[in-house]
């Protein structure tokens, strides 16, 4: 456990990502099997312990520290793990000597409910503040130490000298420790059977386009749409479903599992049914409707009728045990447009192109896009491949124009981790009146994103000034700022006292100079909504 | 008779001794102010007449370019105020020259700490507990999971890290009054014998130190240096310089920063901080709580800093205290 808490410790302050790749390839390289499986799943968040989460640390700790005080400490830190590990009483006498990472993952696998409360402060006084907080981040995963699940792959073709891609490949066969991988990477056995097995194959993705022109003999266009991007997977009878990270959510879309039954790898954007949100008729609702189905590890008959999923396909990566990912995008698409016929109508349609005269035809054509479900536009490369990532040149989106509308700055909230120090999240609302006439302002969402380091330290420096009240990392502060929200769409929602919610606002600019009575009215906001 | 206590009032801008009509640490200028220390959020310039140690005026005088009104007063020295006040300078411990001031009137004691640490620091002469009636004391680091680790142990990461990187140097941030000092003794003290390079910034402080008495060794300036000169050796500048363009000037710096706030990870990393060194001139939490223990007060009253946290602790402990919301105390960089 030393071993992985200094390389924690290290990752943490090191800011070159060459010399992150250099410190996970030596430790990975140094240590044996299977602590070097359990660190790289930590590493990666690829390990799940029921019995310990962030609420159990914090009734730990309360046993052991003064709630209050545990609060404010919780509070200034902006994490858990690292707040506890700081905190943790140093053990009287002999606890016994540091456990090594296989036994700390055996014995939180082990642990129950029942048991936690017990066992885990046995781990903890095993283990300096630098073990503690190695310990309860692999446990409770979030390890921030700014490495992706891609670098630490990286990190494991380097330590061992294979292609990275094949890496990625094999990964998603295996399970923690990884056992066959290290076998195949570090001592040149076979790599591991995947054959048969439902394995994610990294997407391919694009770039924005910002100015870029493209022709539209090279390239074609197909809508955007805005639901989230999966990977549908049948192998030997069995489906799996894939989000764009790689992460497993069959079970959150059990219809998909059911309705793909051809031997196939399959990128495409799940949504959901209904034209209540704006969508088209029997299609796609928008991303709202499918809001409600995310995250969800069991789904309820009543949410399968009443938001039914389905995928539109953009692309087929392997057929009937076929890898096609090398040949041009037209030869794919070809294959797909005579696969859709053959699966299931009521959960997969074909993502259609869009033809346009040119490129400004194309751009006169996205303007006019009011479907909700449309995010924009993606521009394809005919005889593109394809191929892990984003290569330039390949793939462009090309997303609407967002919305923009005026707002007033009314609580803001401590950030975490980086930020935890700052007050970063800025909740801000639109007046129900007149201001002039004693209207009010009514939250109408919340942003913590679109400004720079330096706008971040002048903002957290004007809260600090203009606090009214406080409520735990809550401030309220006085009406004196205007920011320009930009946000992709809003809708009617029961949840707001204002009656809106808007998808994916961020601080478009900072309006120093505008007087706050002239941010925009709750009407301004309400007709955006395109419900 | 007056109420217990009325002679003393804490304003937003200072705490006022009303009948002598002086104030202590004023973050505005005053006819006459007492000064516990040379830091400058505790130190403004433009008072008509400041009374400090002199190492204190000394550090004033370098920074305002001015002795106007300067009232030198020694450690364990007593002087009478207007009003029938006295005020004893005591040792703080916190930098060359600061000092606590023990204020006596009518029979009552109030100490007045400004800041202050309980380590030893090769620097500056230790904090004395002087007993009192009330205590007035700072809280930068008044959360208990601020323990600042032996300071041997920070010195053994600096320069195992040095000996790691002999082609590259480490580049020390810290607090250009106190800290760097503190950190080139302590060095020294760890046996470390190569010059040290200073930021232009530093300079003056330290041949003040040299002035009055403390040993640094070798002082260079970076720039009077080639790169190359400076590979394998220790660079100090203050923390606003670490990630300046002037470390362009260095040879592959490795950033560490001295200061109690690099206890915290998420806190080196927003100052992209290498080798973070838990180095502090403060009180950490056991020797905030220990020292009003032996000082005993029968109130005890939060100047700045982490003061909730120092509240909730009296009130576990059936202690009287209370916070005073002063303003323009900045502790961020130390």
């Amino acid at each position: 456990m030393e071993k992985f808490a200094a390389l924690i410790d290290a990752l943490i302050y090191t800011r070159s990502r060459n010399e992150k790749l250099r410190l996970i390839a030596e430790y990975l390289r140094e240590t044996p099997d299977p602590d070097r499986g359990w660190a790289l799943a930590a590493l990666t968040d690829g390990l799940d312990f029921k019995a310990v989460k962030s609420s159990t640390i914090r009734g730990l700790l309360k046993e052991r520290v003064d709630p209050v005080l545990w609060s404010l400490s919780r509070d200034f830190v902006g994490d858990t793990a690292e707040t506890a590990a700081l905190l943790w009483p140093e053990a009287l006498g002999e606890a016994g000597p540091p456990p090594t990472v296989s036994e700390a993952v055996n014995t939180l696998d082990g642990m129950t409910r029942a048991t936690v409360m017990t066992e885990l402060p046995r781990l903890l006084d095993r283990l300096d503040s630098a073990g503690r907080y190695a310990l309860l981040k692999l446990a409770t995963g979030g390890m921030r130490v700014g490495v992706s699940s891609r670098l630490a792959k990286v990190a494991f073709a380097q330590a061992f000298d294979v292609p990275v891609d094949d890496v990625e490949e094999y990964w998603h066969a295996l399970e923690p420790p990884y056992a066959d991988l290290f076998a195949w990477g570090a001592e040149g056995a076979d790599p591991p059977d995947t054959e048969n097995l439902p394995l994610f194959r990294p997407f391919m993705l694009a770039h924005p386009l910002e100015e870029t022109v493209v022709d539209l003999a090279d390239y074609a266009a197909e809508w955007k749409w805005d639901g989230i991007r999966v990977q549908l997977v049948h192998v030997a009878g069995e489906t799996r479903v894939y989000s764009r990270s790689g992460d497993d959510i069959s079970a959150t879309f059990p219809e998909m599992v059911d309705a793909l039954d051809v031997p196939a790898v399959l990128d495409g954007e799940l949504l959901v049914r209904g034209a209540h949100q704006g969508g088209e008729a029997g299609g796609a609702a928008s991303f709202n409707a499918l809001q409600q189905r995310l995250g969800r590890k069991t789904v309820s008959k009543k949410m399968l009728s009443e938001s039914p999923a389905f995928v539109r396909l953009y692309d087929v990566l392997m057929l009937e045990g076929e890898d096609l990912r090398s040949l041009p995008w037209e030869a794919r698409r070809r294959r797909l447009e005579k696969l859709v016929p053959v699966l299931p109508e009521s959960h997969f349609d074909l993502s259609q192109l869009v033809e346009a005269r040119d490129f400004d035809h194309l751009a006169q054509i996205r303007e006019g896009a009011r479907n909700d479900a449309i995010e924009g536009l993606m521009l394809k490369r005919r005889d593109s491949q394809y191929v892990p990532g984003r290569k330039t040149g390949l793939w462009y989106k090309w997303k609407r124009d967002p919305l923009l509308i005026d707002c007033v700055l009314m609580y803001a909230q401590r950030g975490s981790g980086k930020r935890s120090s700052f007050y970063s999240d800025y909740t801000f609302g639109c007046w129900d009146g007149d201001p002039d006439e004693g209207a009010e302002l009514l939250p109408v969402g919340k942003a913590y994103s679109g400004f720079t380091d330096a706008e971040l330290k002048k903002l957290d420096k004007l809260v600090r000034q203009t606090t009214l009240n406080r409520f735990g990392p809550v401030r309220e502060v006085e009406r004196t700022l205007v920011f320009e929200v930009a946000f992709d769409s809003v809708h009617s929602s029961k949840r707001h006292k204002s009656g809106l919610a808007m998808r994916f606002p961020r601080i478009h600019r900072i309006r120093w100079d505008k007087p706050v009575h002239e941010a925009d009215r709750l009407t301004a906001l309400r007709a955006l909504i395109r419900d | 008779m007056a109420a217990p206590f009325s002679w003393i009032r804490p304003e937003p801008h200072g705490v006022h001794i009303v009948p002598a009509d002086v104030w202590i640490d004023p973050s505005r200028a005053v006819d006459t102010a007492l000064v516990t220390h040379g830091h400058a959020d505790h130190a403004r310039g433009g008072h008509g007449t400041t009374v400090a140690t002199p190492e204190t005026l000394a550090i004033m005088e370098l920074r305002y370019a001015t002795r106007e009104g300067a009232t030198p007063v020694e450690y364990g020295e007593t002087i009478r105020l207007k009003g029938g006040v006295d005020a004893t300078y005591i040792p703080a411990g916190h930098v060359l020259g600061s000092a606590q001031i023990l204020l006596e009137h009518a029979g009552e004691r109030v100490v007045i700490t400004g800041d202050y640490k309980r380590r030893a620091d090769p620097t500056c002469p230790p904090f004395q507990v002087t007993s009192c009636d009330i205590f007035i004391t700072e809280a930068t680091f008044g959360l208990p999971l601020f323990t600042h680790p032996p300071i041997e142990d920070e010195m053994a990461k600096l320069l195992g890290r040095l000996e790691a990187h002999p082609d590259s140097c480490v580049l020390v941030g810290a607090y250009a009054l106190g800290k760097a000092q503190r950190v080139i003794a302590e060095l020294r003290a760890a046996g470390h014998k190569q010059p040290i390079y200073l930021h232009g910034a530093m300079e003056k402080m330290c041949r003040l130190y040299e002035e009055f008495g403390v040993d640094l060794g070798e002082l260079r300036l970076v720039s009077d240096h080639e790169k190359d000169d400076m590979r394998g050796s220790i660079v100090v500048c203050p923390p606003s310089a670490l990630n300046d363009r002037w470390s362009r000037r260095l040879p592959d710096p490795i950033t560490a920063m001295a200061s109690g706030w690099m206890r915290v990870r998420q806190r080196a990393r927003q100052r992209n901080v290498e080798l973070p060194l838990v180095i502090s001139d403060h009180a950490d939490w056991n020797e905030l709580t220990r020292t009003i223990e032996e000082v005993n007060p029968h109130e005890t009253w939060i100047t700045h800093g982490r003061e909730e946290a120092l509240l909730r602790w009296h009130q576990l402990h059936q202690r009287r205290a209370r916070a005073l919301a002063l303003v323009g105390y900045e502790d961020e960089d130390d």
